[in-house]
């Protein structure tokens, strides 16, 4: 795999990106230099707007609207693609470099065939006849691992899983055997388990073509599985560069190691509270339209002042669970108590008091803060609506909401998009905290952030538990978050709870099969993790033994 | 008020454009008793006397700038007076059209059910009738006043408003931020107006600017079907059908208030481009 010096695929040397922001033109990427040789994949990384994404697609020559390269050189094979004319540059694109983006969701067009979107760039850039291209796709569908290939090609991107569709990508990418692919946070958007296939996927793909790749990701764990050296980036710097290996084990600068540290460090369990149990959820059924049953049989109970989280990958019912606790979606069966007493299913029937006992926080700090309101008004608006403040004191109990997010009075005066992801999720939790709720629902409040903003804003959560008695239902598939924070775990799957009960009891053997599998699939930061673990899976497959239960 | 002016200075040259024309027509048409040389009815001259810098141009003691009409009436004086008739019932128009289909249009994306069923029903139904054939009937039923006038468009107007608010709000109406208003506990009219109006607000302008437009043409044929303000009340519809014989002489009398109607809506549409510009996110790079 290691090849040095003379076999060079792309030199990129003192590239200056600039982003045009607020009416002037920024630098953001600042003189960034690396190179990849053939067969060889780099893994960048870094938090968000480090400028990864930016770097990684400025290799093929490329600059999303609103950036320009300003200064450097991309070579590419010996040819130089800044400044290239579009002709030379569609050549290159595509055939010789390719791109996967993080959500293929997003990027297939869903009104044609996977195998029409398949086919079309070699067919017209003339490389392959249609049915030659076809049997490509097939082989390369097989390779990935996908069921029926040969059918498979013939579907919608709907009618495959997210996980699938990213391969299907990966497949497309790989139609023209390029020579370098640039991956863009391709597992960003998949549950653990599902990351594990596609990482197992790409990896054995790659290798087997001996195809370079640029591996984008904010997840050092998962980077380390895969790329052969990482280059670590800091609001458009280079921090630093290295092996894989070396840079894990004995990282030069303070902000790698502080990256590595995210993983290792986070909280440690917290012990307070009374026995007052504040929501109990009893024999819960729920469905969407008449007969799909997304929630079966649902037993739980939460403590004051005390974290249950409830884990399982997507479409196990878990964020279903929240919607039926809000009252967003009527159970078809089953009771909610709420301090001891039913509550009324609907929401709508339920009382303005109930309702500002009982807060939620996003996933998606983004579409969770209307991008009109300032601050002020986000977290104004609950204390006027529930407490009927106004004037000084609600400006006061602004403040003071601010400060408990850790985040300066100046903020009062911004709008959404003036803020950062985490900080963002810092005013959501503040116009929860707004209503001073007994019962907070984070319904994978982290997964849209980066590691480091992620780490702030749980040890936030705590410190605010401890503080004001507040309990929390953790909704994540992110077992780290869940060791971190959690008292009780609860664990679905497939609309029911496959085992619940204290953290100690579910985090140490012996596993429930299905707990089993969510564990071992959460990435570690051990370059052999993955490849440990697909044979493992490989072995027990062998015998017979099926993950799924 | 700094932030109104920064907005515009900021703004390309077409919107610029765009807005001088804007202001140019309504300072006329404030300002139309003081500028017009005539008064909107006075004869000022002889039939279709060519404008003033025509070779057989007729002299005047106070100049007639564009010629005269077919009855003798200074033609620039009514274009004055024009505008404000035009202008203002257009403006009328299409607040009221925007006011009943916006309400409309967000009741129905955000209650759905049998709200939304009835409203989009009652709409498609008004919106089978072909526009003219809709208001010719209404107009001669109810008569041809002012406020008839306005209504009958505001309501063949709103239909198309409804349609599109309704789209506009389905889409912002499933974002997590109006779920949480919604589990605040918040009402129909807090959602409407402070989560809903706020993200819609930019498509609703601009197609305000183009409604505008539409409204301003719909009289302008109203009136040439003689449906529209009644004589000797000047507007540029009008103004067009009373002259339009005189095409037919090699006079281009007609084309004057048909060149006024065509600048205005080229204004007006330079500032809705502008608006539907930022409102797709679009930057200029």
């Amino acid at each position: 795999m290691k090849k040095t010096g003379a076999n060079r695929l792309l030199n990129v040397h003192d590239l200056c990106i600039e982003g045009y922001q607020e009416e002037e033109w920024r630098q953001i990427v600042n003189g960034v230099s690396f190179y990849v040789d053939r067969g060889e994949v780099l893994g960048l990384i870094g938090e968000s707007g480090a400028g990864k994404s930016t770097i990684g697609i400025a290799s093929m020559g490329y600059t999303r609207a609103g950036c320009r390269i300003k200064a450097g050189s991309i070579l590419f094979d010996g040819q130089e693609l800044f400044g290239a004319d579009y002709e030379t540059l569609r050549r290159v694109r595509g055939p010789r470099i390719a791109y996967v983006a993080q959500s293929a969701a997003a990027s297939f067009n869903p009104a044609h065939k996977l195998i029409h979107q398949f086919v079309e760039m070699p067919v017209q850039e003339g490389i392959m006849s249609f049915s030659k291209a076809e049997a490509r796709a097939k082989e390369l569908f097989r390779r990935l691992d996908l069921p029926d290939p040969d059918n498979i090609g013939d579907r919608y991107p709907h009618q495959v899983s997210g996980g699938q569709l990213q391969r299907c990508m990966v497949a497309m990418a790989m139609a023209c055997n390029p020579d370098l692919i640039v991956f863009d946070e391709p597992t960003t958007a998949l549950d653990v388990t599902t990351q594990i296939e596609v990482l197992g996927a790409i990896k054995e793909v790659i290798q087997a073509y001996g195809t370079a790749a640029i591996y984008i990701t904010h997840d050092l764990a998962v980077v380390a599985q895969i790329a052969d050296r990482i280059m670590v980036l800091q609001h458009g710097y280079e921090v630093e560069t290295g092996e894989t290996r070396q840079m894990i084990e004995s990282p030069k600068k303070d902000y790698t190691r502080e990256l590595l540290s995210v993983r290792k460090t986070r909280g440690k369990t917290i012990n307070h509270g009374g026995e007052e149990t504040v929501l109990a959820v009893e024999n819960v059924r729920a469905a969407y339209g008449n007969n799909v049953i997304v929630l079966d049989g649902i037993n739980t109970k939460i403590g004051r002042g005390k974290t249950v989280s409830i884990v399982g990958e997507s479409g196990s019912g878990k964020s279903t669970l929240a919607r039926v606790i809000t009252g967003l979606l009527p159970p078809i069966d089953g009771k909610v108590h709420f301090c001891g007493e039913v509550i009324p299913p609907k929401l709508k029937n339920r009382p303005k008091e109930l309702l500002r006992r009982m807060q939620m926080i996003y996933q998606m700090p983004d579409t969770a803060l209307n991008p009109k309101h300032k601050v002020k008004k986000i977290l104004g608006r609950p204390l006027n609506f529930y407490f009927g403040m106004s004037g000084k004191e609600r400006d006061q109990r602004i403040l003071k909401l601010l400060e408990l997010i850790e985040l300066g009075p100046e903020y009062m005066e911004r709008y959404p998009d003036e803020l950062s992801g985490g900080e963002k999720q810092r005013v959501c939790i503040a116009r929860a905290l707004a209503a001073k709720p007994d019962l907070i629902i984070c319904d994978e409040v982290t997964s849209a952030l980066d590691q480091l903003g992620a780490k702030g804003i749980l040890k936030l959560l705590q410190n605010l538990q401890n503080e004001l008695q507040v309990s929390y239902i953790f909704i994540t598939h992110d077992l780290d978050t869940v060791k971190a924070i959690s008292d009780h775990i609860v664990v679905m799957y497939q609309g029911k709870v496959v085992e619940q009960g204290p953290k100690s009891d579910i985090l140490h053997p012996p596993y429930e099969p299905y707990t089993d599998l969510l564990l071992s699939s959460a990435p570690e930061m051990n370059p052999d993790w993955l490849d440990h673990v697909i044979k493992h899976r490989q072995r027990l497959a062998d015998k017979g033994v099926s993950i799924r239960s | 008020m700094a932030d109104v002016i920064k907005f515009f200075t900021r703004s390309p040259w077409s919107a610029k454009l765009g807005l001088a024309i804007i202001t140019l027509n309504i300072f006329c048409a404030l300002f139309a008793p003081a500028l017009a040389p005539y008064s909107e009815t006075e004869i000022a001259g002889d039939v279709w006397e060519p404008p003033i810098w025509s070779e057989d141009a007729i002299p005047h003691y106070t100049p007639v700038i564009l010629g005269t009409d077919h009855i003798g009436r200074d033609l620039f004086s009514r274009l004055m007076f024009g505008a404000r008739n035009t202008i203002t019932l257009a403006f009328v128009t299409t607040a009221l059209a925007f006011f009943v289909g916006s309400i409309g249009g967000f009741m129905a994306a955000t209650l759905k059910g049998w709200v939304d069923q009835t409203l989009s029903r009652v709409v498609d139904i008004l919106m089978a009738f072909p526009t003219l054939i809709l208001a010719l009937v209404i107009l001669s039923v109810m008569g041809t006043s002012i406020p008839v006038l306005i209504f009958v468009i505001a309501l063949i107007d709103s239909t198309r408003v409804f349609r599109i608010s309704r789209a506009v709000a389905m889409d912002i109406e499933v974002m997590e931020y109006v779920e949480a208003s919604r589990l605040r506990g918040e009402g129909l009219w807090w959602v409407m107006k402070e989560e809903i109006l706020p993200n819609a607000l930019s498509p609703l302008v601009a197609e305000f600017g183009l409604r505008f437009c539409f409204v301003f043409l719909f009289i302008s044929s109203l009136s040439f079907l003689g449906l529209g303000l009644q004589p000797p009340l000047a507007d540029w519809g009008s103004m067009v059908r009373e002259n339009s014989s005189a095409i037919s002489f090699g006079i281009l009398t007609p084309l004057i208030p048909a060149a006024a109607i065509a600048f205005l809506t080229v204004g007006v549409n330079l500032v809705v481009d502008w608006f539907l510009h930022r409102a797709s996110g679009i930057k200029d790079v």
